[in-house]
């Protein structure tokens, strides 16, 4: 294994931080993910957008391993994901993870939720975890909702909870699943506001999204994927401006 | 006729010939003989203070000792039968589906007497212990079903999310499925907790001494020497002093829990 700690950006500048080689995944007959080779830089924002069905939660959830591969390779900051001997429990602790359904613990408080992981995988001290929880919270806006729970919270709170969550193992990286698809119109601005700052943090973030807009304002690289193949990439401007492929253009035309 | 006043006149017969019914049940009954025989304060008095000190308490702990032994050992077993090697849930399904299938009070009556003769084994407690082994051994097959299912209905996004920050699947069943189970299955398990109350009674069927009795033993014990059934009624009330207090506590702790829904 290399580069365990964050410190080692001797290494970490020359590796990406999610490379994803000849990836195939199939659900019994079903297959998704057909080939799909992908990156994403060390620093970077890559979005990844697509039709519904086309396999961009899939191949999201390649990458910490939520779903298991059937061929290919998964490599993050150098180590494969999908090698038996890989610790993968500790490389998920620096892969953070937010989902369209923020799936926060209902039975814990805020705090709660922040601190459970810390200390069950990161061992960390009560005390610790408690002050890297409330330094997240504040960072997301929810510094005066430590104690309350999350049903009492609106869906842009939990989310915004739910990436504070992610943030408190000090992940490497982010991937986000859809992180506004699941909210009303008016609650999608802070969330993303929270994203783009960490963005401009230099974090390294994953986004699959129909937030056009978030995609060329704070994209570095956009992917489109179809039919569980990437078709096309490249600079925001280029792919939602003057997409090359056909089934790039249909799929703009239908969501700008 | 309209369709509504039908029904209305449907339910006017059906309370005239239920208060009929009531009528003839109070009217035919002779109530002199049913006071002397089972509302009798002399003979409730008799069985005082014994039938709570002893009996009541015998009630309360053989139900809290089979509750406690059924939710650990029924949690063994669905956790087994959610299991991802099949043996163990081979080994829980037949379990399960034995001892639910057999009647308690044989199970009991196995335990007490076929163990220590099959395993020349006394269980610790005589033979109530090991009528309260066959007790928890019945419980736990009931409660396993009730906990396997509270642990499918919470969320694959909780597991989901707990082994995307790192956290190993223990831990998060521990901290994070179990919890929300427990919340989930607090009315079933209720359920169970008020049958297993009653399913002391069975206990009889081993032959427990004086000082071991519990409620329905004791009950009729006493009904026997006294003839008089006024007993039994002492006895019904206590079952009701020990189970209603203790739903009204759950239904009190469900609501507090919607919070954390
Ligand atoms: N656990 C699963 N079992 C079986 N099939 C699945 C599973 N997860 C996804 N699929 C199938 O894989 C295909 C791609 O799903 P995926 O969720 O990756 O698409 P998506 O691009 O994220 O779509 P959306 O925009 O709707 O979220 C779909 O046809 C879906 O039915
Ligand atoms: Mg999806």
């Amino acid at each position: 294994m290399t580069s365990l700690s964050k410190g080692s950006s001797a290494v970490s500048t020359t590796e990406p931080a999610i490379e994803v080689r000849a990836l195939c995944k199939s659900f019994g007959s079903n297959e998704v993910l057909k080939g799909i080779d992908f990156h994403v830089d060390q620093g970077e924002v890559v979005c990844v957008i697509g039709p519904s069905g086309s396999g961009k939660s899939t191949l999201l959830r390649c990458v910490n391993r939520l779903e298991e591969p059937t061929t290919g390779t998964v490599m993050v900051e150098g180590v494969d994901i999908t090698d038996p001997e890989t610790d993968l429990d500790k490389m998920r602790t620096r892969i953070g993870m937010v989902f369209q359904q923020f799936n926060l613990f209902p039975h814990l408080s805020v705090l709660g939720n922040l601190t459970l992981a810390q200390q069950r995988a990161k061992k960390r001290g009560k005390a610790e975890a408690i002050e890297v929880a409330r330094r997240n919270l504040a960072k997301v806006g929810l510094a005066e909702k430590a104690d309350a729970f999350p049903s009492q919270l609106s869906g842009g709170q939990q989310q915004r909870v739910a990436i504070a969550r992610a943030l408190s193992m000090d992940p490497d990286m982010m991937l986000f699943d859809e992180p506004t698809s699941a909210l009303d119109p008016e609650l999608v601005g802070d969330v993303l506001e929270v994203m783009k700052q960490l963005a401009r943090e230099g974090m390294t973030m994953m986004v699959v999204t129909h937030e056009m807009g978030f995609a060329r304002e704070v994209g570095d690289r956009v992917v489109f994927m179809d039919g569980g193949v990437v078709v096309e990439q490249g600079k925001p401007e280029d792919v939602l401006g003057n997409p090359q492929h056909e089934r790039t253009r249909s799929f703009l035309s239908k969501v700008l | 006729m309209k369709p509504s006043t039908r029904r209305r006149l449907f339910q006017g017969v059906l309370y005239a010939v239920f208060a009929v019914l009531i009528l003839v049940v109070i009217f035919l009954a002779d109530w002199a003989r049913i006071r002397v025989y089972f509302f009798n304060l002399d003979v409730a008095a008799q069985t005082l203070p014994e039938i709570v000190v002893i009996a009541a308490k015998n009630t309360i702990i053989y139900t809290v000792i089979a509750f406690v032994g059924g939710l650990i050992l029924g949690l063994i077993l669905a956790l087994m039968k959610l299991s991802p090697v099949l043996p163990y849930r081979w080994l829980a399904t037949g379990y399960v589906e034995l001892f639910r299938g057999l009647p308690a009070l044989l199970v009991i009556f196995g335990f007490a007497y076929a163990v220590p003769i099959a395993f020349e084994w006394r269980p610790p407690g005589g033979s109530v212990g090991a009528g309260l082994i066959g007790l928890i051994v019945v419980s736990s097959a009931y409660i396993a079903e009730t906990i396997r299912a509270g642990i499918e209905a919470v969320p694959k996004g909780q597991v989901e999310a707990a082994r995307s920050l790192g956290m190993k699947s223990s831990w998060t069943m521990v901290s994070v499925v179990l919890p929300q189970a427990f919340r989930i299955i607090t009315p079933p398990l209720t359920n169970e907790l008020v049958i297993l109350i009653k399913d002391t009674s069975l206990l009889f069927i081993v032959g427990l001494a004086l000082g071991e009795r519990e409620l329905t033993t004791f009950a009729r014990d006493t009904l026997t020497s006294q003839a008089n059934a006024t007993p039994l009624v002492v006895a019904s009330l206590l079952y009701l002093v020990i189970t209603l207090p203790m739903t009204q506590l759950v239904a009190k702790l469900e609501r507090h829990n919607k919070r954390g829904r």
